[in-house]
């Protein structure tokens, strides 16, 4: 009797999977929209979308059909390719990222062991940093493709502070990857659960730390600063239309999700349930991880809308400081601390 | 494209220029070299116009020069008229017109700090200003029938007279509003990055500031006590005990807590008014065609962001011969460019912002 096992494990699991990654970030991105739009309008006393679908759950959709019918401009002085390239490029490394973060523990079905991450590296963590980073690229294309005054400024700002806010992300992911021992996301969450206790509760400096840069290099709110509409229009992608323009919409907010992973994932154990200590609390456990772990990526996204409804955008030079005076050297001092009691304990 | 003396067109078309002003700004990355204000996208040949129109068809297009506050264009217009044809106002009517405009100021004032903060990045406070400011537009409502250009006041005194139930009405929103001013002050003013974006931006001496001509809200804001209200009262403003908010800051900052201080202070003289009303006529015998002997007169009001004159030439028909208005968002936008001196990009929506200006009033 031939089995159709080696078939299905071997091809329509990996294609499987490869279609999750795609989906499950666009999941989470049309989720996020709906929260954003919802949450804010709450927090300002209004209603905000609420008649396409339940509670409006299916504005995105609509907008993104919208946008799919919407003329592609491409202004006259453009660079055709690096214009047409930008909006794949951001899209591209922030998709590409998801391949490593993992989504819970494997699942064991009959002899087959189900792994919830398409690829599993010892420099796991490493390469969804890189390629958060590579969006950069899209950005300055972008601004500097369009040949126009405020997407060059909004393309120069985002380099500035991404790269200022990639240096205490690096410190404060230091940190954890010390106390694991290991660079492979999966092993950090494993790490946590051998510890018993979640490294955001055992180095708050680094979970907030990493936290505040995780908003900055998004470009979020209060940092929104290359593309705050009030200065300048859309700023990198103020010529962008249509379906290029909901490319860097989406990315911008697959991003979101992907740095509120990293911090579930770094700091506050991943796909573990809370209060694993407790047993009266043991029933926790029953819950499967992946809502544990979704329950905490929402808390996060949440966290992203309620800091945009409340405070108001920092100056340029006032974001600078706060990276060069509190955040480097508090993600250093605490870096050197955290390695220093490793060493003595 | 160097970066060195960049000229970027901000306008007319920018989120941030409170309509179709049109800013030259010259930027060395990131600060500010030259900024250079060009208006006229709005003008509709007001003054000119109201050349060819008769004393009360003028009263309702005043209502358009400055829309966020119509009835103190209204007061201003027809305070110089009456000063013109020598009309004796009723106590009524002058009581209601205080009220009218200071119920404006303060509508006028609430969209302004939610402008401001949305300039600012603050996008809630935006929505918090206008959902306050909506209870004073329902107030106008009932009282004239419309919203923004009310046509409130007449030649001789108001067209409607102030009942009981618009009365208790008008008390229960103000009795509202101390804490819905709280709750703005509690997101702004102690907010470290408001702070930032507000204190030390756009600094301008008392000196300079009387240079420029600048009025209103800034002007006190530069520590400068003038207030046409309290100094050349009009309208009986000579009744009524209030305060004239100032700050030594010069700043964005001053210029916020002026405002706010001044929306409590309308409160004051709107519940003093209320209180105090008197009975009687709330319109005078005016003759349907008002034909002003040859002469030639100015008055100006406080209003909401400075000081608004009228200049009325008549020649003894019933239309002038001309109209020429000092609008305060005209004579203060001139003090943006010394505003922005050594500022950064971002600064100048804070500062354009903070002087408060309405196109429809520049460009006439």
């Amino acid at each position: 009797m031939t089995s159709p096992a080696p078939f299905i494990f071997e091809f329509l699991i990996p294609l499987g999977k490869i279609i999750a990654v795609i989906l499950y970030p666009m999941v989470m991105v049309i989720i996020m929209i709906w929260l954003e739009r919802r949450v804010v309008a709450l927090i300002q006393g209004r209603l905000g979308p609420n008649r396409v679908g339940f509670q409006g759950l299916l504005q995105p959709i609509a907008d993104a059909v919208k946008v799919f019918f919407k003329e592609d401009i491409i202004q006259r002085n453009a660079d055709k390719l690096l214009f047409n390239i930008a909006p794949v490029l951001v899209m591209f490394s922030s998709l590409l990222a998801f391949c490593f973060v993992p989504l819970g523990e494997p699942i064991r079905i009959g002899s087959y062991e189900l792994t919830l991450w398409i690829a599993q590296s010892s420099v796991g963590l490493l390469f969804v940093l890189g390629m958060s980073a590579i969006s950069v690229f899209g950005v300055i294309f972008g601004g500097w493709a369009s040949n126009s005054k405020y997407p060059l400024m909004g393309a120069l700002r985002s380099v500035i502070q991404v790269l200022i806010y990639e240096i205490p992300i690096g410190l404060t992911v230091l940190t954890v990857v010390v106390l694991a021992r290991s660079i492979d996301l999966v092993e950090i969450v494993r790490a946590q659960q051998a510890g018993k206790v979640w490294y955001g509760f055992l180095m708050p400096v680094s979970a907030v730390v990493f936290w505040i840069s995780g908003i900055a290099e998004t470009n979020r709110a209060p940092f929104d600063l290359p593309e705050a509409e009030s200065e300048l229009v859309a700023g990198y992608h103020t010529e962008y239309s249509g379906l290029k323009f909901a490319f860097f919409y989406i990315s911008e907010y697959a991003h979101m999700v992907l740095v509120s992973s990293l911090v579930v994932l770094l700091f506050f154990g991943g796909w573990l349930p809370p209060f694993a200590n407790v047993a009266a609390l043991s029933f926790l456990h029953k819950v499967p991880g992946f809502v544990w772990y979704l329950i905490k990526i929402m808390f996060f996204l949440f966290l992203y809308v309620w800091i945009r409804g409340t405070l108001p955008r920092y100056r340029f030079d006032e974001l600078i400081k706060l990276a060069w005076k509190w955040l480097i050297p508090l993600s250093l001092v605490n870096f050197l601390v955290v390695v220093l009691l490793k060493l003595l304990l | 494209m160097s970066f060195k003396d960049l000229e970027l067109n901000m306008g007319p078309q920018h989120p941030s220029t409170h309509g179709v002003l049109r800013l030259k700004v010259t930027i060395d990355n990131e600060v500010i070299v030259r900024i250079e204000p060009v208006v006229g996208y709005l003008h509709r040949g007001m003054e000119k116009l109201w050349e060819s129109l008769t004393y009360p068809q003028i009263l309702p297009l005043t209502d358009r020069l400055d829309y966020i506050a119509a009835v103190s264009n209204n007061l201003a217009y027809v305070l110089a008229v009456e000063k013109l044809a020598g009309i004796e106002v009723p106590k009524r009517a002058q009581y209601i017109r205080v009220i009218l405009s200071e119920l404006m100021r303060i509508s006028s004032h609430l969209a302004w700090v939610g402008f401001q903060a949305n300039d600012i990045g603050a996008i809630t406070v935006l929505l918090y200003g206008f959902e306050y400011r909506e209870d004073f537009l329902d107030i106008f409502e009932t009282y004239a029938g419309g919203r923004l250009t009310i046509n409130g006041l007449r030649i001789g005194g108001v067209p409607f007279d102030l009942d009981g139930g618009l009365i208790g009405r008008i008390r229960k929103t103000l009795a509202r509003l101390p804490k819905r001013l709280h709750e703005v002050e509690m997101l702004l003013n102690e907010n470290r990055i408001w702070k930032h974006r507000t204190q030390g931006v756009g600094c301008l001496s008392a000196e300079e500031a009387i240079e420029h001509g600048l009025t209103g809200p800034c002007l006190r804001a530069c520590g400068v006590p003038w207030d046409i209200r309290k100094d050349i009262p009009y309208s009986s403003y000579e009744d009524f005990e209030f305060d004239v908010p100032l700050s030594d800051q010069g700043d964005v900052y001053g210029r916020y807590l002026v405002r706010m201080q001044e929306i409590r202070q309308s409160v004051r003289i709107i519940e003093q008014a209320l209180d105090r009303l008197p009975a009687g006529d709330h319109i005078a015998k005016v003759p349907k065609i008002l034909r002003i002997p040859a002469g030639e007169v100015f008055h100006s009001i406080e209003a909401p962001k400075g000081e608004l004159g009228f200049y009325i030439r008549s020649n003894g028909t019933d239309k002038p011969e001309r109209v020429k208005m000092k609008s305060p968002s005209f004579i203060n936008l001139q003090s943006l460019p010394s505003m922005c001196r050594g500022g950064i990009f971002s600064d100048v929506v804070s500062i354009l912002g903070s002087l408060d200006i309405v196109l429809g009033e520049i460009d006439k």
